[in-house]
């Protein structure tokens, strides 16, 4: 139950289907639709075992895998179930990942009638040959007719993923190619984007090609450069860079689901390989379709592990968590190290941080050393 | 009764040494094939590692002669590095005599002469053994030329042996009990029993490890050690087969342990002589020395919580090693911790290693240093082996450093070579000595500062292993001193600082900002390293900061899987010590005196 003053969950509910695997991502999916009603069912009986713990949550998330990859039915009848077990407030930002050639007009019609008012489109590129590259299905082309008719169907929150780091150009080229893929996309106004720097990771396709040699990342100081390239491009387009890889046109569009993430709000995930978090403790799924069908179908709650985080563990999330976003830490969050000061210091000297009432804050150079800045501040 | 010998193997570095000892222990049947580890003699881990014996050990083997006769054969094994030379050389005053070993493909090296020497000091009958016979690469024509011709030894009386492959073991064994004369000495006389070792027991206190040359020694009776005149109950005396077997007696000529109550080793002196306190022996042993420390070093837990700990560790630490002196220190960059003497910069890795892996401690361990003398304009006299306490420089009237006698020996073609290295390193006076053809002995008198820390690598890389080196000290000598500044992001370094000779300086403030610079990784941030006399900046280096680790990606299922890897890398950081906001990794304070990347 929420305690009052609380800020409710957010729901998660993975799809793990997808027509094609992209050799880039590591979601769990998998590209048998025949497990669709099972999983659906799975899924059912999953929301019910947490109606009583999680009673209403004012965010809910369809990721994937590919959800727009779901029929009118299915996607009606998961909606209908969840909103059985749950309460969602007016309010609820509600998204769905879709994928451009999934877009058509009876879609985005059904999205709006089941309350969906936020969609993220998985564009990637508007370059074809990178598109190529990442096996994406759909073409420059396809993917913006896709925003078109999102845009005419009247949703007024839209997210762009885009990604960039491609190992396709050369330096100049993919800087150049990078910069047209921005322009293209700011081009269609969206509320949100996100723009990830592909990392090679290890059990995909590309992560083998990396270790094979085939694939090289594009190397530190090009990384770099697209990544304040992105950043002050966006910026000067009017975007608020409020996390790593986060845009929004406004404080009101930032991902409100996503943010629960990175301040220790709870949450609730459904579906193989989803995570939840509660009350210092974390559990998840199996990143199996097989085995999360056949616990449920038993009774079982398909929890694959669990933790339960101790004061320090806490802290030292909320401590790179908050360094990943514009919203920062608090000095009491930075502990109590005994270099704490020294290392503020030369920090704030360096230009990776800056200090406003108590609350330190990574600048753009600081984002781009998220990953090893809170080790500075743990004994 | 068996009659007993008393012998050592001596060799150079890997002609085999601690496989014929392992070979000798299975034919004496001590030990069954099955439980039988590889060098059984070197049973610390550092000690398996690093193949090298640190600690002597003696262990006693049954044989029965081919003539029908019942020997006990005491072998002491004896460390092998420059460090330990003394208790080398009291191992071998506990013999009657030594296997030599020579490689049968390599020949003659340099310790093989060098431990020849110190075997003929002690006037021991020499067995030259011809080790790796089977060794398709061995020559044996070779070998034996090089035993009559480098070694001055009858190389028909060479044995034959492959310890790897237990060859000729036996044949060793005869040579053994028919050449090397039993021991002298009578039991009637007055106890006088060499300490040559002690090792520390949880259970029984110090286990003294001695050979008794007159006189014997039971339990009840009332033991002195001669060089601080305690006394002490013997509670069990008896000999070592791989573990301790009581035999209630040991009597002159024997090798074996005396337990008698005493509570740390750092009271039973290796080299010092054992006697009865009711029937003393009128004067000790020849050859004790008190041996002090010449490498000091403080030692500090990374984490300034575990303080406690380390006291702790240091005090048990201590039982079991009688040359490790030390006392409390602090640091303004490192907190609270203690100022430590060690042997040698060998003796210091192995303290450090050893309160890790035994102890379980996380500790850094600072800029070693010698032990310097400063007159002060008031002509009082101080004794600084701390750069910290390095005095103010406008109240010194003069310094000096402590000054030692190298003695080198080398083949002649590495001669320049060897000479270049001992003048770089302030070596003075030089002196030549022709042992035999084409082997050069070189004397220098150098500053002990110079030689303790990396001059024995140096030597051996330079001379491909043939170097040799031994010294002593011969005292104090007048210096041009001063105190080297490490600044790391302009904050001082108390625990870096060294004190150098004045025309040296600038070269060891090049080479510690360079060392620096490899050993600090790279931060968030540039990183200054500057060396500093005074307040002048006199050696820098940078480090570049890394400027990019960020992963995209951060949502629901990526938060635990990101935090395990920020733990795991905390727990690889806490081989590192913050100073102000730099990390410094443990092993740096000490890599910087090491010259490695010299050419």
């Amino acid at each position: 139950m929420n305690k009052i003053g609380e800020e409710l969950p957010g729901l998660y509910v993975h799809v793990p289907f997808c027509r094609t695997k992209c050799p880039y991502c590591d979601f769990y999916s998998v590209t048998t639709p025949g497990l669709v009603e099972a999983w659906l069912e799975a899924v059912r009986k999953e929301a019910h075992l947490y109606r009583e713990s999680f009673p209403a949550f004012d965010t809910l998330y369809l990721g994937g895998g590919t959800p727009s990859l779901l029929s009118a039915g299915e996607l009606t009848k998961l909606m209908s179930c969840l909103r059985a077990q749950f309460t969602f407030l007016s309010n609820t930002e509600i998204t769905i990942e879709v994928n451009p050639d999934d877009v058509t007009g009876e879609k985005t019609a059904l999205y709006r009638d089941l309350g969906i008012n936020r969609i993220s489109v998985g564009v990637q590129s508007f370059n074809e040959k990178e598109l190529l590259y990442l096996r994406r299905r759909h073409t420059a082309r396809q993917a913006e007719t896709a925003l078109d008719l999102i845009r005419s169907s009247g949703f007024r929150n839209v997210g762009i993923d885009l990604m960039y780091g491609l190992d396709t150009h050369h330096d100049s080229a993919s800087s150049c190619s990078w910069d047209r893929t921005l322009r293209r996309a700011v081009a269609f106004q969206p509320e949100h984007l996100s723009c990830y720097q592909l990392t090679l990771e290890e059990d995909t396709p590309f992560g083998k090609m990396k270790a094979e040699g085939k694939l090289k990342p594009v190397g530190e100081e090009r990384e770099r450069a697209l990544f304040l390239q992105t950043s002050q491009f966006l910026e000067e387009e009017g975007y608020l860079h409020y996390e790593i890889s986060n845009f929004a046109k406004s404080p009101g569009f930032t991902s409100r689901h996503n943010s629960k993430y990175w301040r220790h709000v709870p949450y609730l995930g459904l579906g193989p390989s989803a995570h939840s978090f509660r009350d210092g403790a974390r559990w998840w799924n199996p990143r199996s379709i097989e085995k999360y069908c056949r616990s449920l179908a038993q009774g079982n709650t398909p929890v694959a592990e669990s933790e339960i985080l101790t004061a320090d563990q806490l802290r030292l999330e909320a401590l790179y968590l908050g360094l990943r976003t514009k919203q920062g830490v608090s000095l009491e969050t930075l502990g109590s190290s005994s270099r704490k000061d020294s290392v503020l210091k030369e920090l704030r000297k360096s230009r990776l941080v800056t200090l406003h009432d108590g609350i330190v804050t990574p600048t753009m150079e600081g984002f781009l050393v998220a990953d090893s800045l809170p080790l500075l501040f743990v004994d | 009764m068996p009659q007993i010998r008393n012998f050592s193997i001596i060799a150079h570095i890997d002609h085999g040494k601690s496989t014929l000892a392992d070979r000798l222990i299975q034919y004496a049947g001590l030990v069954s094939d099955r439980d039988f580890r590889d060098q059984i003699l070197d049973n610390m881990d550092i000690e398996r590692e690093r193949g090298i014996t640190i600690k002597s050990q003696s262990v006693t083997l049954p044989y029965k002669s081919r003539k029908g006769e019942q020997f006990e054969l005491n072998l002491i094994d004896t460390p092998g590095h420059v460090d330990f030379s003394y208790e080398v050389s009291r191992a071998l005053a506990s013999c009657e005599g030594v296997l030599l070993l020579v490689d049968a493909s390599q020949g003659v090296e340099a310790q093989t002469v060098a431990n020849l020497y110190a075997a003929l000091e002690h006037d021991l009958t020499i067995i030259p053994v011809i080790n790796k016979i089977d060794l398709p690469s061995a020559d044996l024509d070779m070998a034996r030329e090089q035993i009559e011709n480098e070694l001055g030894l009858d190389s028909e009386q060479a044995v034959l042996c492959s310890a790897k492959e237990a060859i000729g073991i036996e044949d060793i064994l005869e040579a053994v009990v028919e050449r090397i004369p039993p021991p002298s000495g009578t039991i009637e006389a007055p106890l006088s029993a060499l300490i040559f070792d002690a090792h520390y027991d949880p259970f029984r206190g110090a286990i003294i490890s001695c050979r008794v040359f007159d006189g014997s020694v039971r339990p009840g009776d009332v033991i002195r050690l001669m060089s601080n005149g305690v006394t002490h109950r013997v509670e069990e005396v008896g000999i070592f087969r791989l573990t301790r077997e009581p035999t209630g007696k040991l009597s002159a000529g024997s090798v074996g342990y005396i337990i008698a109550g005493i509570k740390t080793v750092s009271n039973t002196r290796v080299g010092d002589t054992v006697t009865l306190d009711s029937n003393p022996v009128p004067s000790p042993l020849p050859g004790f020395k008190d041996i002090k420390p010449v490498v000091f070093s403080s030692i500090y837990p990374i984490s300034s919580d575990d303080y406690p700990s380390l006291v702790d560790a240091l005090e048990k630490y201590e039982l079991n090693d009688a040359s490790l002196v030390y006392q409390k220190d602090s640091s303004i960059a490192l907190g609270q911790g203690f100022r430590c003497g060690f042997l040698g910069l060998l003796h210091l890795e192995i303290v450090q290693e050893r309160l890790e892996r035994e102890f379980d401690q996380s500790i850094i361990m600072t800029v070693p240093s010698v032990q310097y003398r400063f007159t002060l304009k008031d002509d009082t006299t101080i004794i600084v082996d701390n750069p910290q306490y390095y005095p103010d420089p406008t109240e010194i009237k003069g310094g000096e450093e402590p000054f030692i006698k190298a003695s080198i020996f080398i083949p002649e073609r590495y001669l320049g070579a060897v000479m270049k290295l001992c003048m770089e390193r302030r070596g003075v006076n030089s002196r030549f000595n022709y042992p035999r053809p084409g082997r050069v002995e070189i004397i220098f008198d150098m500053p002990l500062a110079e030689v303790v820390f990396d001059f024995y690598d140096r030597l051996k890389s330079i001379t491909q292993g043939y170097g040799s080196f031994d010294y002593d000290m011969i005292g104090y000598r007048e210096s041009d001193l001063v105190k080297l500044d490490i600044l790391v992001n302009g904050e001082k370094v108390d625990a870096l600082s060294l004190i150098v000779h004045r025309e040296r300086a600038r070269e060891w403030g090049v080479q510690v900002c360079d060392r620096l610079k490899e050993e600090i990784p790279k931060h968030q941030f540039k990183i200054a390293i500057q060396g500093a006399i005074g307040g002048k900046i006199i050696s820098r280096a940078t480090i570049s900061a890394f400027r990019k680790d960020v992963t995209a990606k951060c949502y629901g299922g990526d938060i635990s899987r990101k935090r395990k890897l920020l733990e795991k890398q905390k727990k690889g950081k806490q081989r590192m010590k913050m100073v102000g906001s730099v990390m410094i990794p443990q092993g740096a304070f000490v890599a910087v005196l090491k010259a490695d990347h010299e050419s």
